[in-house]
């Protein structure tokens, strides 16, 4: 089934104001740069955004919090952002902290259809407010439920028509839990090509998961710590 | 006299055993991968998704794509592997890493670790550490013996809000080794020319000492 969409245009069509999107990345690595950029461009407000982060000041999902337009994220880690810290003070953003494991497994719920489970993560701390607890093996686990978005917009290295996807390195993080559990999902690929040239061998994600997708026109993949050592 | 943080990293080394793969977390814990002893293979797992991580690229061999926890550029080494999230986390709470070192703010007699929020202050979010306590076997927790304030981190109780409870067994700082059992601190070693009655004095929570009290041994 062919799921390719001419632009970005086409690709993020349909999202409207208060809705839930996924984002995949971690920090800035693996997000999708491009529908992030049409995001800011339609405008849309009131969004809840589920991203394991912020994105920085004038990069990524800190592009969107400088537009005012998300209402509430829900991430694991959220530094780097001074814009953030400020709507975050000031309550003008609704803000939930989850383990990094259990946003991950929440996302994979949510595609997989597992409505809740039960993780040892957070425990005993203020993670656990509110939420059953039951023991196994004698210990201690709390109810997590699953996540799933109106959207959810992925960034893979290739893609075919099909929309099969193939992640590069540390890039892959997010994006395949979050490809799983969009009522729609996106994919903005470095390089799109046609069905059969990718080997089924190597698809990280299969195609089902994916209802678009188009190539990214530009990708700047900025980098947030640059950290070499020295020529011997 | 005190360790510095290398001193501390390369103690928490010594820890290390063959065939262990291991989780370090930013700060100190990293610089750990720096004093792996001869003779033992260990495999570093980073928690965004990669196996085998090596150390730092060449200049100009940096790749946006390969970057660690702590969003640095760094490489792998031969036999590496990559995955996604769920993966790595099911690597973590599944118990595949043997061992896992981060720092604290704080750690309590009972196992108690505080590492992620402080009231009132900017709040970044734990990322993985919630999950890599609630799991890990081993975790060894890397830090200062006192804040900057020159109070106490080795506490009866934390008084910031927990990452996990009664998970930490090992603290490794600029004075001590010290080990958690049976809800107190044993004085198990103490840096070089460190005296006990320092350590003492700077510790909170209670504290077990042994007649004997070994100095820490560097090759």
């Amino acid at each position: 089934m062919n799921k390719v969409v001419k632009n970005v245009e086409e690709a993020l069509f349909g999202i409207q104001d208060g809705m839930t999107l996924m984002l995949g990345g971690f920090g800035l690595c693996g997000i999708p740069e491009n529908s992030i950029g049409q995001l800011v461009k339609l405008g849309t407000k009131n969004l809840t955004c589920i991203s394991n982060n912020a994105g920085v000041d004038d990069f990524g999902i800190g592009l969107m919090l400088q537009a005012k337009q998300v209402k509430k994220m829900i991430s694991s880690y959220v530094g780097e952002n001074d814009e953030f810290e400020r709507q975050m003070l000031s309550g003008e953003l609704e803000v939930d902290l989850i383990p990094q494991g259990s946003l991950a497994e929440r996302c994979r719920a949510g595609g997989a259809g597992i409505p809740a489970f039960f993780t040892p993560a957070g425990y005993g701390t203020e993670v656990a407010e509110g939420k059953e607890v039951r023991v196994f093996n004698g210990k201690p686990h709390i109810l997590e439920s699953a996540l799933t978005a109106d959207f959810a917009i992925v960034k893979a290295w290739k893609g075919d028509t099909e929309g099969n996807l193939i992640f590069k390195a540390a890039a892959r993080n997010f994006n395949p839990m979050m490809a799983m559990a969009g009522k729609i999902t996106v994919a903005e690929v470095e390089e799109l090509v046609p069905a059969g040239t990718l080997d089924p061998n190597h698809i990280h994600t299969p195609g089902i998961f994916v209802q678009r997708i188009f190539q990214g026109e530009k990708f700047e993949k900025r980098i947030e710590q640059r950290t070499v050592r020295k020529n011997d | 006299m005190a360790l510095d943080k290398n001193g501390i990293a390369q103690r928490i080394a010594q820890e290390l055993k063959n065939g262990w793969y291991v989780n370090l977390g930013i700060g100190i814990p990293t610089l750990v991968a720096n004093y792996i002893p001869k003779g033992i293979e260990v495999e570093f797992q980073s928690e965004n998704g990669i196996l085998g991580m090596g150390p730092f690229p060449f200049d100009g061999e940096e790749d946006a794509d390969l970057i660690n926890a702590g969003k640095q550029t760094i490489t792998t080494v031969p036999g590496a592997s990559f995955f996604d999230s769920a993966t790595s986390f099911a690597m973590i709470r599944g118990q595949h890493v043997q061992l896992t070192v981060l720092g604290a703010m704080e750690v309590s007699q009972n196992g108690d670790i505080a590492n992620w929020k402080i009231p009132g202050k900017m709040v970044k979010g734990m990322g993985g550490a919630m999950d890599l306590v609630a799991s890990a076997e081993n975790i060894i927790v890397a830090m200062m013996h006192s804040n900057k304030a020159g109070e106490s981190k080795i506490l009866k109780a934390c008084t910031l809000p927990l990452t996990g409870v009664g998970c930490v067994k090992k603290v490794v700082t600029e004075l001590a080794v010290l080990e958690i059992k049976d809800g107190k601190f044993h004085l198990i070693e103490r840096a070089p020319g460190v005296s006990v009655e320092e350590i003492i004095s700077k510790t909170e929570g209670e504290l077990v000492v042994p007649d004997v009290v070994p100095e820490m041994h560097f090759d």
